[in-house]
């Protein structure tokens, strides 16, 4: 079974802050790491290959340093890794990037299934998965916490997919493009010797001259029909704290419990 | 080669463009700045810059053909089992707001399997046109049949704006419509207005978990499609007498042209409805344990409240995440929020700080949480919560 894994390198930390005094971000420098959720797709890629054999290839669309994402993902046991990494990719928007990851899938050759994480955690959209779904034109199954069944010959999959008011089970036609959640697996840490071992195999580079017949005009920012026009910082809300005072827990409560009652919400 | 353009001869190297870069792809060097391969042309840095030094290359779009052809607002209306959802109702509320500034009329997609009832419901909530696409095959929501009759509609009927909510089924169809139709889509917008010059859907939404808000249009591509988040816009009232226009759509896919079959649907046992609640009480680490949401358990219970939790408190297993507020949870707007033991990172703050009435009982008298927090006690939360619990009995005579 062919499995292709997409991942994305992202900073170690959303926690970008914000000075409050002249309003700019402060960023820590951290290094960067493989977006969170797409580990739990690596490890399900592994675990798919570990029980139907086959091969897990990853890959992923980003600068040249993103080939140290893939590198762990090669020491976590992944077979191949592609990066995708051109100056007419860069700064392509959510329509773009599936794009571009589905032009390069194509030139990779065959494959029974994608797996993504369901989100990145700097972006936050989860629009990528559909998106490559859609362009490859294959089944889309997205927030899946379980893989039930596979039948590989049968091209069956069967999987539990996380919904607001509960969970649904769908059987599905493969080849399929899953996004994964964080319930689905624990991801595993690579040992030293995988390390070793990864650090020896190499990274193929795709630029946007090996993906055949592409349309150029729809790669990178040019190519993305959304635009950032503003980065600004969330709406504050004013120092509107009254803090109770008292000299025991019973008093607290009964001056919280006050002004709670006098909001007349309750 | 990164996308940005420096003008040398402009750049004196005063720094602005540094501390507002998101992604940490400018430094300075000597006295001008240069930028790296982080750089992504996300275009945040322009107009920091006080010395117009700073471009990103500008081409023409491919876009869509004649965009003045595009036109009106469009909702797609989830439901579930026959029912409209919260969600659905708010987007009608903003797709009627959206539809009046552009003098252009909202038109509401309802899809499913006997769901009459709902293309009424859509037009007492604001639409003038519904609709409706009844088929057997689209009684329990699916990606390709239901993508697939509203990628025919939009091509035939060209929308200017489709909102959606970003709900599972909602990023999970957006995405797919979008990448058919070539077209920008805008994922989890808390907010949403028209330019008044360009007539542009101005986009506002939440990145790197709520530390950052980017505006994003979509100039060259119709329809601009946006998925919007729940409890982010009130419901609008609902008008019975209003009248509007009901068309009836065929469905676009036969059963066997679909690859997906619901086998089973298993509903959420331990049910929470956080995004609805009208009052929580969350706890986070400072609970310590599964066992320290009992206290707060029987608060919620006096007060007829729903528990909620941190992130924290979830990832460490005492609780499920069914019960996580914030930017990786739910987004709540209740009318008492009772933070419990919540540091309160920025994450759980984008999803709760809009809470009518904020309490917070926190240990540390410096926690971020009451920066949001309207009432606050310094002090442990395992007396004062039972405290609470007390006085809410002896006042609401339970």
């Amino acid at each position: 079974m062919n499995i292709i894994v997409c991942i994305k390198q992202v900073p170690g930390t959303a926690d970008v802050k914000i000075d409050p005094v002249d309003n700019t971000l402060i960023r820590e420098d951290v290094p960067n790491i493989i977006n969170p959720f797409d580990l739990y797709a690596i490890e399900e890629g592994l675990r798919l290959k570990e029980s139907f054999g086959g091969k897990v290839t990853v890959i992923s669309m980003g600068p040249p340093q993103a080939a140290d994402a893939l590198k762990e993902a090669l020491s976590m046991g992944a077979d191949e890794a592609v990066l995708l990494a051109d100056r007419a990719f860069a700064g392509s928007d959510s329509w773009a990037t599936a794009y571009t990851l589905s032009r390069a899938i194509q030139v990779i050759g065959a494959f029974d299934i994608i797996l993504c994480g369901r989100q990145a955690i700097d972006g936050d959209t989860g629009q990528v998965g559909p998106g490559l779904a859609r362009q490859l034109g294959i089944t889309q199954l997205t927030y899946v916490f379980k893989i039930r069944k596979v039948d590989p010959p049968g091209k069956i999959i069967m999987v539990d997919r996380l919904l607001e008011e509960g969970h649904e089970i769908v059987e599905a036609v493969l080849p399929a493009l899953l996004t994964v959640v964080k319930d689905i697996n624990q991801p595993r840490s690579p040992s030293l010797a995988d390390i070793r071992r990864a650090a020896k195999l190499k990274i193929r580079l795709m630029t946007a001259t090996d993906l055949t017949g592409v349309d150029r005009t729809r790669l990178g920012l040019d190519g993305s029909p959304t635009k950032v026009i503003k980065i600004f910082n969330p709406p504050r809300r004013e120092g509107i704290l009254d803090m109770i005072r008292a000299d025991t827990a019973e008093e607290a409560a009964a001056q919280l419990a006050d002004k709670i009652l006098s909001e007349k919400i309750i | 080669m990164p996308l940005l353009e420096i003008d040398k001869t402009k750049c004196v190297g005063c720094g602005n463009c540094v501390d507002v870069c998101p992604f940490g792809a400018l430094s300075l060097e000597g006295d001008t700045v240069v930028v790296n391969e982080k750089c992504t042309g996300c275009g945040a840095c322009l107009e920091a810059c006080p010395f117009m030094a700073l471009r990103l290359p500008e081409s023409p779009s491919p876009g869509t053909g004649d965009m003045k052809q595009y036109s009106g607002v469009w909702v797609w209306i989830e439901q579930f089992n026959g029912q409209m959802g919260n969600l659905a109702i708010e987007i009608l509320g903003q797709g009627r707001r959206l539809a009046d500034l552009r003098h252009s009329a909202l038109t509401a997609c309802v899809l499913g399997h006997h769901i009459e009832p709902i293309t009424r419901e859509a037009i007492s909530y604001g639409a003038d046109r519904v609709f409706w696409v009844d088929a057997p095959s689209l009684a329990v929501y699916r990606t390709a049949p239901y993508a697939a009759v509203l990628i025919n509609l939009a091509r035939l009927h060209k929308p200017e704006i489709f909102l959606l909510g970003a709900s599972s089924r909602g990023r999970d169809l957006a995405g797919s419509v979008a990448t058919d139709l070539y077209t920008g889509l805008t994922a989890d917008c808390t907010g949403l207005d028209i330019d008044p010059e360009k007539g542009l859907l101005i986009q506002t939404r939440p990145a790197f978990g709520g530390n950052i808000m980017a505006m994003i249009i979509c100039p060259g591509h119709r329809p601009q499609m946006a998925t919007v988040r729940h409890r982010v816009f009130e419901k609008p009232p609902a008008n019975l007498l209003r009248q509007g226009e009901v068309i009836t759509i065929a469905p676009a896919l036969t059963e066997e042209q679909i690859s997906t079959r619901v086998t089973n649907f298993i509903p959420e046992i331990d049910k929470v409805n956080l995004a609805y609640a009208r009052i929580i009480v969350s706890g986070g680490r400072g609970v310590g344990g599964p066992e320290g949401f009992k206290p707060l358990r029987e608060l919620a219970d006096i007060l007829g409240g729903t528990i909620g939790a941190s992130r924290s408190a979830v990832d460490a297993g005492w609780i499920s995440y069914a019960h996580q507020v914030g930017q990786t949870g739910r987004t709540v707007r209740p009318d008492l929020y009772i933070a419990c033991g919540i540091s309160g990172a920025i994450q759980h703050l984008a999803g709760m700080k809009t809470s009518k009435v904020i309490v917070a009982i926190n240990k540390n008298p410096d926690a971020p949480i009451f920066s949001v927090a309207h009432y606050g006690i310094t002090g442990d939360l395992f007396q004062i919560v039972p405290a609470l619990t007390a006085q809410f009995k002896k006042r609401l005579n339970k």
